[in-house]
């Protein structure tokens, strides 16, 4: 069993022309990694009619029901995050109504507003009351604002995360740009903070790094947007941890954390 | 047989890595069945004499016959015509020279006359385009990355001259391959850590449009985890012949065969 957190599916509205042959490249290269689940987010129409990170109302809904048609052409093997602007409060809480009711297992919030902000408080108690993680991408110690993007850095997320301590958030890429050495500072003291291993990167010592700072217990396989450091990630984590604590990383800890039902174990 | 092309013995002044020792590299190397490995004195390429490195590298790879050592030349010093008669001695399989890091202009007059001076004596450049990524450097790490025009510069500026680049990505590298002649395309090789394979599939698509022939097995270990670059193999559809040529033939035509 291997869930993969953090994936991402191009609709036809979007940028990508390619959008076909690149969905096809990642369900094939799942099939060779052994990916049991693919959890995907839909960032509106990634930049088409509104920006990946800021997309509108129109465009939310229409990512989120791509997601919703690839659960259902798909069956257990891909599972979606419902993703909301948190700029358009009522929008959002219904869009999170919505997806849970389509069976969607988790909120998504990419950038359209600081973690820590308290716009995203309303997000949280929805998600809260759904039992539903937040995934929020972030920027590994962001020293400057970043083009096209509200980006947020660890610390802002723990800030959030301690105002809602039972809410369960995921810790977008800690791979994925950025210092990492920031967040692993920073997220020990919040045990409602998992990170997600997905990006890029495939620095030496990171890993070790990760399991030192929130322990196996905390940590979720992803791979983003490149799939063959995923790969690398995962194949390295063999070599560090015992078999019982691989399977945390690599299933059982999202297994804990996504609503029960979720994954073909449950 | 699979030969590594970028690989580093030696601690990085900007992070604590682990595994940087000659008996940590094979044991890495062991570990993901990496037969032999170019090597060059990670520390010393932040040194204001990049070539004092040299003689432990020697010395280690002496010791480690897996491991061939790719010593740094530094052609702003005025000593370098006899640094790179050494290495050539000491049958490297490259000599290596990453003007960004050395503060070095990446295609002036220093760097045009090495690599002219290389190329005669049958050794390739290799030269990294960078060695982190840029987002997550230490604040004082502000060494530029290597511009492909200086790579389009160079290739063009002796008929003999020949380079390994490490660490490039897809749009970098094309940038060079069609923007030089089929002759200059065929004295560069690329090593694959910075390509992206699925879902992206850059990987499989530059072999596709510019052919296996120029591209070569490399890993950036240990700042980067070899798993990567053996993961983008398995998930390519490729001919065992063309994998293999990656692996390791195209690193000894590269090498001129200096490797064994």
């Amino acid at each position: 069993m291997l869930i993969d957190v953090h994936a991402h599916f191009f609709p036809e509205r979007s940028p990508r022309p390619d959008w076909r042959a690149y969905n096809a490249s990642r369900l094939r290269a799942g099939e060779r990694i052994g990916i049991t689940v693919h959890v995907t987010s839909t960032l509106g129409t990634f930049g088409l009619t509104s920006p990946t990170y800021f997309p509108s109302p129109a465009d939310v809904v229409y990512g989120n029901d791509f997601t919703i048609a690839l659960q259902r052409e798909h069956g257990v093997r891909i599972r979606g995050y419902a993703c909301v602007n948190p700029n358009y409060q009522d929008h959002a809480t219904a869009e999170i109504a919505r997806g849970r009711a389509a069976g969607m297992i988790g909120v998504k919030l990419a950038a359209s507003r600081r973690a820590d902000d308290p716009l995203l408080d309303p997000i949280c108690e929805a998600a809260q009351q759904h039992r539903l993680p937040i995934l929020q991408h972030i920027w590994q110690g962001r020293r400057r604002d970043w083009p096209g993007q509200e980006a947020s850095d660890g610390a802002e997320l723990c800030r959030l995360a301690a105002r809602h301590p039972q809410v369960l958030f995921i810790l977008a890429h800690v791979a994925g740009g950025g210092d990492w050495r920031h967040t692993l500072a920073v997220a020990p003291a919040y045990p409602n903070v998992y990170l997600d291993l997905s990006g890029s990167g495939v620095d030496g010592g990171m890993l070790e790094a990760c399991l030192a700072s929130v322990g196996a217990e905390r940590l979720l396989w992803g791979s983003d947007i490149t799939m063959d450091t995923g790969w690398a990630k995962l194949r390295y984590l063999q070599h560090l941890l015992p078999p019982a604590d691989f399977e945390l990383v690599a299933w059982k800890n999202a297994a804990r954390i996504f609503p029960p039902g979720s994954f073909p174990s449950d | 047989m699979r030969i590594d092309v970028n690989a580093f013995l030696g601690g990085y002044p900007f992070a604590k890595v682990p595994g940087t020792s000659p008996g940590d590299l094979l044991a890495a190397m062991d570990r993901v069945g990496i037969d032999e490995a170019w090597v060059t004195h990670l520390p010393g390429l932040f040194w204001r004499d990049p070539t004092a490195g040299n003689a432990w590298l020697y010395e280690t790879c002496r010791s480690s016959p897996r491991l061939h050592p790719v010593p740094a030349v530094h052609p702003g010093l005025a000593n370098w015509p006899d640094v790179l008669r050494e290495a050539v001695a000491q049958r490297v399989p490259a000599i290596r020279c990453d003007p960004c890091y050395f503060a070095l202009a990446p295609s002036g007059p220093e760097m045009i006359a090495l690599a002219a001076a290389a190329g005669a004596a049958g050794r390739p450049v290799l030269l990294a385009v960078r060695l982190e990524d840029a987002r997550q450097r230490h604040p004082h790490d502000v060494t530029p990355e290597l511009p492909a025009a200086a790579v389009r510069a160079l290739v063009r500026s002796s008929p003999a001259a020949r380079f390994v680049v490490t660490h490039a990505d897809r749009g970098f590298i094309e940038e060079v391959h069609f923007g030089s002649t089929p002759d200059e395309a065929r004295r560069i090789w690329w090593d694959i850590s910075w390509i992206w394979g699925p879902p992206e599939e850059h990987l499989a698509t530059v072999l596709r449009t510019i052919g296996p022939e120029r591209f070569v097995f490399g890993t950036g270990q240990p700042l980067r985890l070899p798993e990567a670059a053996i993961a983008k193999l398995d998930l390519l559809d490729i001919a065992p012949e063309q994998r293999a040529a990656i692996e390791s033939a195209n690193a000894r035509a590269a090498g001129n065969g200096a490797t064994p």
